[in-house]
């Protein structure tokens, strides 16, 4: 399936103004998107996740990757999904403002969902609603601020301990 | 009646007088002591020597173990230390004496401290019993070989002692799964050596190797199929009781570190390795001793060579059977030892007990005589059998093999 | 409701196992939830080698983050080098400004991706006999392994963390001599392998040790994202080399070998196997460089500027490392540093499963599954 159609079947399963657009690489090389990416409304990712992943002739039973992006104004949740029945990739993408970064877990959709949204929820600072054990993965219990995020500034003490050096 | 440490050390005065006069040293020298002093010099003097030489055995089987090891994974071993390496270990055991003793805060400390003496002492009084060659064994006692089943059992109180008083998880997982261990395995080995005293009729071990002194047929293990089976199910259960591989559960050090002396270093650490090897090789000299004919020579035309050599070549070969097991095999689980143990060994004991029970019996009354006498002896009547107790055994082994259900 | 006084109080006794372990491959700790031998539930924390790659990678120039892909998986960092620099060059490609690769780099980068992967397996084919209790194949693993590693010192002089492949082909011409050494111990390792059949994999009590114990089926494997030997030896025919061919993999003939059931050993046995299709890969790779007349080629790198700056854009691209997918998420803003370098880990995702995987099972088997999953945790920590 190309990424258009899986774009319209996300549409009609969803609604227009929930799947908000299809970015998909320039002719001209000036953009690159490689998987093309479905922008979703990010209070409804997981909807359109499990879509998906039960729709008959979407089939992305596999999450490659889930990983957070720091985009400036906002925070950005990319889910890359495989489909191993039928050989087709794609991305969802859910953007969410960085005051209140939340979107709701898919955990339940891809159980392999749980750890990257732990790894992504504690280094750039996004809430999983719904996340079952949302304890920090990487970095030690409270370790204050989120590493990816463009502005972050490494504390100056950990327990006592000097951390920049 | 006279106090027994009273009798004791006038038995000690009277042979020191007469190693005197024999010695022709004039009769001064121990008469002038107080009693006790006699007492404290003989008992030291008898613990430095004994405790000496049988300390050189591990010694020698680690370095052992060490070079069996190395041909064996295409290394050299040590080399460094004294020619072809040989005074590694002794460097070693100076470094571990050198090394700070260490005792966690939180252990009990008596304990602690005890329990390698406990396990070190248990396996090295074993070695009393043993009869190294025809005219000595150091306890020639009527109840040897009840002796070596009594004492090597302390061994494991020892493991649960340090387990225990170490406070350490890893330690007690050791010292229980050496609990659970050592008890099950007992029961198998002591059934072999059972056995034995079935078909002799003694427990003393000098008089059970004279028994066995005509050549290999007059071996125990070649005696009749049951002894045969029975040799193996006490090696196999000897392995498991010093807690080697396949079944260094105890000291497994993939799963739990080191097991029960997880907290010990220095010369602690030390006392339970030296006690380790000194296991191994007390249980290959005792089943050398029960089934392979001890000191005895193979076939009569050699019996001009020294016993001593039959012996330490007999054990040294079990020990390094160990030593290729050891290197060779992964480990089994808890649960697979324990249907070992009990699914397997144990029937198999029991059938074993069983025929050496109406062998004796087929021996000794005169129906055998008239039966077996009518071909061959009952002996050899049951080398025929063979394969069908074989294929008994195996039925029996076979019945208990239904997969262990664990939960998931 | 107070119990009665008398009676003993029993508890569930917690053994923090690791993060310092003899078998915990690394820092790894695993909180064990114990009832006597059997494990209720095993935890794992991890986070103990994270220093965040992610975040070194925003502040470099590309070149410069190929060393730090190595130190990601350690034991296999060829495989990391190749997916990194595959991600950047496919971003250049798709931006219309495509780096041309000369044939003799494009052989070379399969060669020693292929000997690293052997080295690899070989690492996890010793590790685990060492985790099971049989201490001597992991030297007989290391003999082979030393192999290896001593020609990765000939061509680019590091043994473990190479920064051997570059954008456009890679840093260094082979030595004269490399292939008819590869060629001498690959026919000399072909052996070696029937030899730790024997030893190990055929064992019985290797065979009782890892049969039937942590049983994935494949359903359950992809959703927790297992890849390679893991999705492998649940049954499932996927590897990325054969599925969505990257470099030139496309030229060569090689199976991929399956489990049944999914156990440890399945898991166990497909990488086994998976060292001979590598010895096959090399040794086409071998001739075909031959009889191309590649070997005395002495263009094996295009030029490529310092200062790369890819398009504008968003890349996302995995390879096949020993221990599974290793995807590389990049996203270009036009500079020559990387906004942003997310890496999926094929490690992370096994491990995720340790959790529901170790439920029940003995202490002994937490140990087998650890092994039989292959984790390599300066790849979990990033």
């Amino acid at each position: 399936m190309t990424a258009e159609e899986i774009k319209n079947v996300l549409s009609e399963r969803l609604g227009g103004e929930t799947v908000v657009e299809l970015l998909e690489s320039d002719a001209d090389g000036e953009t690159v998107y490689d998987p093309p990416q479905i922008v979703v409304e990010a209070a409804r990712i997981a909807e359109a996740a499990l879509i998906c992943r039960d729709e008959d002739s979407l089939r992305f039973d596999s999450l490659m990757s889930l990983g957070a992006v720091d985009n400036g104004e906002c925070l950005t949740v990319l889910y890359h999904l495989h489909s191993m029945t039928h050989r087709h990739k794609i991305a969802l993408r859910a953007d969410v403002p960085r005051a209140e970064a939340s979107v709701p877990t898919v955990e339940q959709v891809w159980k392999t969902a749980n750890w990257h949204e732990r790894e992504a929820g504690e280094l750039m600072g996004i809430e999983f609603e719904g996340h079952s054990d949302p304890r920090p993965l990487l970095l030690p219990e409270n370790w204050e601020g989120h590493p990816l995020r463009k502005d972050y500034v490494v504390q100056e003490y950990y327990k006592g301990m000097k951390v920049p050096y | 009646m006279k106090h027994p440490i009273e009798t004791a050390a006038e038995h000690i005065r009277a042979t020191a007088a007469e190693a005197t006069e024999t010695l022709n040293l004039g009769g001064a020298w121990p008469a002038g002591l107080p009693l006790e002093t006699v007492i404290l010099l003989a008992l030291a003097v008898i613990g430095i020597i004994s405790v000496t030489v049988v300390a050189g055995i591990p010694i020698v089987l680690v370095l052992m173990e060490r070079k069996v090891s190395a041909y064996f994974q295409n290394r050299l071993g040590p080399t460094r230390v004294g020619p072809w390496g040989l005074l590694v270990t002794l460097a070693d055991g100076i470094k571990l004496i050198f090394k700070e003793d260490m005792v966690p805060p939180t252990s009990d400390r008596k304990l602690f401290r005890l329990a390698p003496y406990v396990v070190f002492a248990a396996s090295f009084a074993v070695v009393a019993v043993i009869p190294p060659f025809q005219s000595t064994v150091i306890g020639n006692m009527d109840l040897g070989l009840f002796l070596y089943l009594a004492i090597s059992s302390l061994i494991v109180l020892g493991i649960i002692m340090a387990g225990w008083a170490s406070n350490s998880k890893y330690s007690l997982f050791g010292a229980l799964r050496a609990a659970a261990q050592i008890v099950s395995y007992e029961i198998p080995l002591g059934l072999a050596v059972l056995m034995i005293v079935m078909t002799t009729g003694t427990l003393n071990m000098q008089h059970l190797v004279m028994d066995q002194a005509d050549g290999i047929h007059a071996w125990y293990m070649f005696r009749h199929p049951f002894l045969f089976i029975g040799a193996f199910i006490y090696f196999i259960s000897a392995v498991a009781e010093v807690n080697r591989t396949p079944f260094d559960l105890p000291e497994a050090e993939s799963e739990i570190v080191a097991g029960f002396h997880t907290e010990y270093s220095g010369i602690r650490f030390a006392y339970f390795f030296l006690a380790e090897y000194a296991n191994a090789f007390i249980v290959s000299a005792i089943c050398a001793t029960l089934f392979l004919g001890g000191w005895a020579a193979p076939f009569p035309f050699l019996s001009g060579v020294p016993g001593i050599v039959w012996f330490l070549g007999k054990t040294m070969f079990l020990v390094f059977i160990m030593m290729w097991m050891r290197w060779t095999l992964p480990r089994v689980r808890v649960d697979q030892l324990m249907s070992l143990c009990w699914k397997y060994f144990l029937p198999i004991s029991f059938v074993n007990i069983l025929g050496t029970g109406v062998l004796a019996l087929l021996e000794r009354e005169e129906i055998g005589a008239q039966l077996g006498g009518l071909f061959l002896s009952a002996d050899a009547v049951s080398w025929i059998a063979f394969p069908f107790i074989l294929a008994l055994l195996g039925w029996i082994a076979h019945s208990g093999t239904e997969p262990v259900r664990r939960p998931s | 409701m107070a119990a009665p006084k008398k009676a003993l109080r029993t508890d569930e006794m917690v053994l923090s196992m690791g993060p310092q372990h003899p078998s915990t491959h690394g820092v790894l700790r695993l909180e064990l939830k114990t009832d006597g031998e059997v494990v209720e539930e095993a935890i794992p924390h991890i986070g103990y080698l994270h220093r965040n790659f992610e975040k070194h990678a925003e502040s470099l120039p590309y070149f410069q983050i190929i060393p730090y892909t190595d130190r990601m998986d350690y034991i296999a960092a060829m495989n990391n080098e190749l997916g990194f620099v595959l991600a950047v060059e496919k971003l250049m490609e798709l931006g219309g400004k495509p780096i041309e690769i000369p044939e003799k780099a494009q052989y070379i980068r399969v060669v020693v991706c292929e000997m690293n992967r052997i080295a690899s397996h070989l690492l996890a084919f010793g590790t685990y006999g060492m985790d099971i209790g049989a201490l001597t194949p992991f030297l007989y693993a290391f003999r082979d392994r030393e192999t290896i590693l001593g020609l990765f010192e000939d061509i680019c002089g590091a043994r473990l963390l190479y920064n051997y492949i570059r954008f456009g082909g890679v840093s260094r011409d082979l030595t004269p001599d490399f292939h008819h050494k590869l060629r001498r111990f690959l026919s000399k390792f072909e052996k070696n392998i029937d030899t730790y059949n024997t030893l190990l994999t055929n064992n019985k009590i290797f065979l009782e040790r890892t049969k039937g114990v942590a049983v994935v089926s494949v359903d359950e494997a992809v959703q927790y994202g297992w890849t390679g030997p893991n999705l492998r030896g649940s049954g499932m025919k996927w590897d990325l080399r054969k599925d969505e061919p990257y470099s030139i993999y496309d030229r060569f003939d090689f199976e991929i070998p399956v489990g049944e059931t999914g156990d440890c050993w399945d898991r166990y046995k497909v990488r086994m196997d998976e060292m001979r299709e590598s010895v096959r890969i090399v040794r086409q790779a071998l001739d075909q460089m031959e009889e191309n007349g590649l070997l005395d080629d002495p263009n094996y790198a295009a030029k490529v500027s310092a200062k790369l700056r890819p398009p504008v854009g968003e890349v996302y691209f995995r390879t096949e490392t020993p221990r599974g997918d290793l995807g590389y998420y990049i996203q270009s803003d036009g500079t020559n540093v990387p906004s942003r370098v997310k890496v999926r880990s094929p490690c992370f995702t096994a491990l995720s499963a340790m959790r529901k995987l170790s439920r029940g099972l003995l202490v002994a088997d937490i140990i087998a599954i650890i092994g039989s999953i292959d984790i390599v945790m300066g790849e979990i920590d990033r």
